[in-house]
């Protein structure tokens, strides 16, 4: 099953901290939000393998956006 | 005095220079990046210079697009606000090499505090005391023994920059080495430059300042103390003045050391302005943190308690008026508590909480609002998520806090977020504070918002 994983806020991308096929947990650190001189971590919601990365470092999100897809 | 100046900033704190300075007369410039076109502080300036980009390191911390700004206008001065360039003495150092008063402390005298290390060491040599904890950058594989020499709990945090960026504490020697790897990580990408230091972690310390006002010609005065315990991630959110533990006279002794070893700690460079000294206090004992060599955002609750306005004395000082106050003419009556507004969540870890304001209104007494927004204007992810300072006054501590959570009570602020779900603020949890039984009772420490929630 394929999970959208979303920013849970507006902001910008500081770190990308996982790659496509990376086997990861939950919990796990998968994308860093900076916001308002703040960083939030976005974390893996369930176990599984990224299967795509839709952000880049840089890049400005709004809260909804999805970041990753997992498969679960 | 100046007839023209730049104000290098943004938000609530360049619309309060612009008030100051239109009633003595003076013209203002205001600069502002894309993502502030419309905001409210380049309204209330005489004239507004683009300096483009929306992050801050490529507009507001752009030295060189400021200098030409000011050089382009005629402004004979440029007041940093806080945070920015406040304290950058590269920046400070570039204006007086251009021509151009910069409103603040010396570059030397910015560089000697902004240095944690040399600041420690100029203090401690006017027998100011120190917290416990590294005399420099740790290497990292010395990590473990200056940890195990501090006794744990230890902080770690990053040399340059403040506002807790990077900052962690330590309970044991197993955390130490992540610790100090992952907070000169983020040093490096926030400021460009890696080192760390080690501290003794304090359990229960309040945050208490002292505001002094310098002449740079060894004349310094204080104007009393800011209790800023009210903090989350080392961040405050609440401030006011006095501090509970001086109310009615108690602890006198104590708050007359801590204003010596502040007046100590200016004198030693010579300081030029209105300056903070931060110190942590606990069990009786007090320690020297830092000196912010600018006007912090809660300097309103001084200006409230002794009727001195503090930008007007770092203009007239700037523009080499003589600082005549005295020591023994400064007063200390009354009691203000500022509320720091911040668009974010607490129940979510503070997550920010960007949008557009709806409404925003205020009208209650004793109360002042400073704000660089109002309905209809957008607050960006692109800079602090701080909407407005709430400072209110009255004649005791126990009459403020009902006035502070009156004017809460009375408080208009609504805003929707981009994907049209309401914008949070934390205003709910300042009147959770303000009306607890620990902060009521005066007996608070920098864990109480922790308590709390």
């Amino acid at each position: 099953m394929a999970t959208d994983v979303e920013a849970h806020i507006t902001g910008t991308i500081w770190k990308i901290e996982t790659t496509v096929g990376a086997q990861v947990s939950e919990g796990d650190i998968l994308v860093i939000i900076e916001s308002m001189k703040m960083e939030m971590p976005v974390e893996a919601p369930a176990d599984g393998k990224i299967l795509e990365i839709r952000c880049a470092e840089g890049q400005a999100v709004d809260e909804g956006d999805v970041l990753v897809v997992l498969e679960e | 005095m100046f007839k023209k100046i730049l104000i290098a900033n943004r938000g609530e704190i360049a619309c309060r220079i612009a008030d100051v300075c239109r009633l003595q007369g003076i013209r203002t410039v205001a600069v502002y990046s894309d993502a502030d076109k419309d905001a409210r502080h380049v309204r209330l300036c005489d004239e507004a210079v683009a300096l483009g980009g929306t992050f801050a390191k490529d507009s507001y911390l752009r030295a060189d697009l400021v200098l030409e700004a000011a050089r382009q206008t005629g402004a004979e001065a440029i007041h940093p606000g806080y945070g920015f360039l406040s304290e950058k003495a590269d920046f400070a150092r570039a204006c007086q090499e251009a021509g151009i008063v910069f409103i603040g402390p010396s570059p030397e005298a910015i560089e000697r505090m902004g240095d944690k290390a040399e600041a420690r060491r100029t203090v401690q040599a006017q027998g100011v005391p120190v917290v416990p904890g590294s005399d420099g950058v740790v290497r990292p594989e010395q990590a473990k023994e200056v940890a195990a020499k501090v006794g744990y709990p230890v902080l770690v945090k990053a040399a340059a920059g403040g506002g807790g960026i990077g900052m962690q504490v330590v309970k044991d020697e197993s955390a130490l080495e992540k610790a100090v790897q992952s907070c000169s990580e983020r040093a490096q990408a926030s400021f460009g430059d890696g080192g760390v230091y080690i501290e003794r972690y304090f359990t229960h310390p309040r945050h208490i300042e002292v505001q002094v006002l310098g002449d740079g010609r060894g004349k310094v005065v204080h104007l009393f103390e800011r209790e800023c315990s009210v903090q989350r991630r080392n961040q405050k959110v609440l401030e006011e003045s006095p501090s509970p533990l001086f109310q009615n006279g108690a602890n006198a002794s104590l708050a007359e050391r801590m204003y010596a070893a502040a007046i100590n700690a200016a004198r030693a460079v010579n300081y030029s302005g209105a300056g903070t000294i931060e110190m942590l206090v606990q069990d009786g004992e007090f320690f020297f943190i830092e000196m912010n060599t600018r006007l912090q955002v809660e300097h309103p609750v001084t200006e409230k308690t002794t009727g001195v306005d503090l930008i007007s004395w770092q203009l007239r000082i700037a523009a080499g008026e003589p600082l005549t106050l005295e020591q023994s003419e400064l007063a200390h009556t009354g009691h203000s508590i500022e509320l720091r507004l911040y668009a974010e969540d607490p129940a979510k870890m503070y997550a920010p909480s960007p949008g557009t304001l709806s409404a925003f209104a205020l009208e209650s007494p004793n109360t002042r609002l400073d704000t660089g927004y109002e309905a209809g204007a957008t607050v960006t992810p692109f800079y602090d998520p701080m909407v407005a300072k709430l400072v209110t006054w009255d004649t005791t501590r126990d009459a403020c806090i009902g006035t502070a959570l009156q004017a809460l009570d009375k408080l208009v602020l609504e805003g929707d977020k981009p994907n049209g779900k309401p914008m949070a603020f934390n205003t709910e949890l300042l009147k959770q504070v303000l009306d607890s039984a620990e902060f009521r009772s005066g007996t608070l420490d920098t864990h109480i918002l922790e308590r709390i929630k």
